[in-house]
């Protein structure tokens, strides 16, 4: 195990792939480890989140094969619960399932029935009924995939495509993707995520994410207002000047402004907040000159980060959209693995104590 | 009563292999083919065929983990690895390489995962060994050695470097 530098670190030390499972409140592995459910990087061991990259790997290329298909979710259903809007998440785990070959249903739900009064219960329920092997599911509430996950017939997989303000793990794994991929050694990088963190369940999962993987070091810059001393508990240090934050940190990345979840007056003006906190050439200066700049999208230009970064050589913004279908791929197949492996288990130590009733006569 | 089954030497296989294969191109007509292994055992193989037939193109590598047919029912495979294919296979006349075949499985596998990247003009099989015990009606083109293994006894090729057969008997 490395050594851990002086940054203050959470409570959390990492814990074998078995006690982790056998934790009751880990409802992501099963017995052996494996996952079977994706709602949150907190509580995935090092070796889980790297199995994901590396089985990411082998989607990255699939824009080579002249039918763009694996044949891994043949016959299985996979459904979209988008309780909150999204084109761009949802057309990526659209495509991933597609690219896996699964049957893809995407529920609408502001026209669906919980607009006529159906409980998260109900619609799940009837759902099931019609056979479902996977529910993705974004919901404005933090928790409900856990509950989800909770209730659902066994054998269901859930992915987490984003709960209130809680975790977005499938945007924080191909962000680590993407940093392996260009930066390598997780131990040696310094990262800074830069802008609305108070409202960001991606900054969350990043931060969960770079500190399971051992990441140097992790930064959150930005206004007093949108960076809650309560984060240094996460495990980052905590910066409110853009030159002191950068400086000479591997990679930035980026969150855009969150407005439509702000409830008060958390900036003066959009003008303000890009003079102090928007990536321009000049600020990307204090970083490496080898730095990479990330966003999870969408951009919002001349708000958060100048044209000139989004669109320069140091910018891997569109690289981050494809690399997402292959995490979100892996993520998906790993996770109905997990359950096809859970259910085995199931039913063999179900005939196992099947066998000591009848031997123990 | 169990007999130890004879293991023959790899590399004197693989010569062997090299020359048949050769000339079977020739007796085929296949113009300008594409090597390609299965991983990992027929990739080590398909890299020495590589460099005896002289190639001049890059070997291509599959891994069948997402072909398998028994994913349902066992899961993913903990150790998958890209496939690369550095051709086109469209129009290709392909030898397709693995160390061992058995129940035929995976050369099944192999197939359907070739045609997702491109239709090739024809598969020529070639396997180090075949044993035994076949599920689907494929047969390798050309393979080393036919081997009748004793019940319990498996084989296994070692490698990358200094490759071996090797047997292991299930106690």
């Amino acid at each position: 195990m490395k050594s851990m530098t002086d940054i203050p670190r959470p409570a959390t030390s990492p814990r074998s792939a078995a006690a982790l499972s056998a934790d009751p409140r880990n409802v992501q592995l099963t017995e052996d480890g494996k996952l079977r459910h994706f709602l949150t990087i907190g509580g995935l061991p090092k070796e889980v989140l790297e199995e994901i990259l590396d089985t990411a790997d082998s989607f990255v290329n699939m824009g080579e094969k002249s039918v763009k298909k694996v044949p891994l979710l043949r016959g299985k259903t996979v459904v979209n619960l988008f309780f909150e809007n999204s084109t761009r998440t949802r057309s990526t785990f659209e495509l991933a399932a597609q690219r896996l070959s699964a049957d893809v249903l995407s529920l609408d739900i502001n026209t669906s029935a919980t607009t006529k009064g159906e409980t998260l219960m109900d619609t799940l329920q009837n759902l099931e009924a019609m056979g479902s092997d996977m529910f993705i599911v974004r919901h404005a509430d933090s928790g409900a995939q856990h509950f989800i996950a909770s209730q659902v017939t066994p054998n269901v997989a859930i992915i987490n495509a984003g709960d209130g303000r809680h975790a977005h793990p499938t945007q924080a794994m191909l962000d680590m993707y993407t940093i392996r991929k260009h930066k390598g050694d997780f131990s040696k990088l310094k990262v800074a995520i830069v802008g609305d963190i108070l409202h960001s369940r991606v900054a969350r999962s990043q931060v969960q994410a770079l500190n399971t993987l051992g990441a140097e070091e992790v930064r959150l810059i930005g206004p007093k207002t949108l960076l809650p001393d309560t984060l240094a508990g996460l495990g980052a240090k905590l910066y409110t000047r853009m030159e002191d934050g950068l400086k000479d940190v591997d990679v930035v990345i980026m969150l855009r402004l969150q407005k439509e979840r702000m409830d008060g007056a958390l900036l003066p003006s959009e003008g303000e907040f890009y003079r102090l906190y928007g990536l321009t050439e000049e600020k990307l200066n204090y970083a490496r000159p080898d730095a990479i700049v990330m966003h999870p999208g969408p951009i919002n230009r001349g708000v958060e980060i100048e044209s000139a970064v989004a669109d320069g050589p140091q910018s891997l913004i569109l690289n981050q959209v494809s690399y997402g279908i292959a995490i979100r791929m892996a993520v998906m197949s790993m996770s109905v693995s997990g359950q096809t492996q859970q259910k085995v288990q199931n039913q063999e130590n179900a005939a196992s104590q099947g066998n000591d009733g009848e031997t123990s006569a | 009563m169990t007999t130890h089954t004879n293991l023959p030497d790899v590399n004197t296989l693989i010569e062997q292999l090299a020359q048949q294969l050769k000339q079977h191109i020739q007796n085929q007509n296949l113009n300008n083919i594409a090597l390609v292994g299965i991983h990992s055992g027929g990739v080590w193989v398909a890299e020495r065929l590589h460099s005896l037939l002289e190639q001049e193109e890059a070997l291509g590598t599959l891994d069948i983990s997402f072909y398998r047919d028994d994913y349902t029912r066992v899961g993913l495979n903990p150790s998958v690895k890209p496939s690369s294919l550095p051709f086109a296979t469209e129009g290709r006349h392909i030898v397709l390489v693995d160390d061992v075949i058995m129940s035929g499985r995976t050369i099944r596998a192999a197939m359907n995962e070739l045609f997702d990247y491109g239709r090739p003009d024809s598969v020529t099989l070639v396997t180090l060994l075949s044993l035994p015990g076949r599920e689907l009606p494929i047969q390798p083109d050309i393979t080393g050695q036919t081997l009748t293994l004793a019940p319990g006894e498996r084989v296994k090729l070692t490698g990358p470097d200094n490759l071996s057969l090797e047997l292991q008997t299930a106690q």
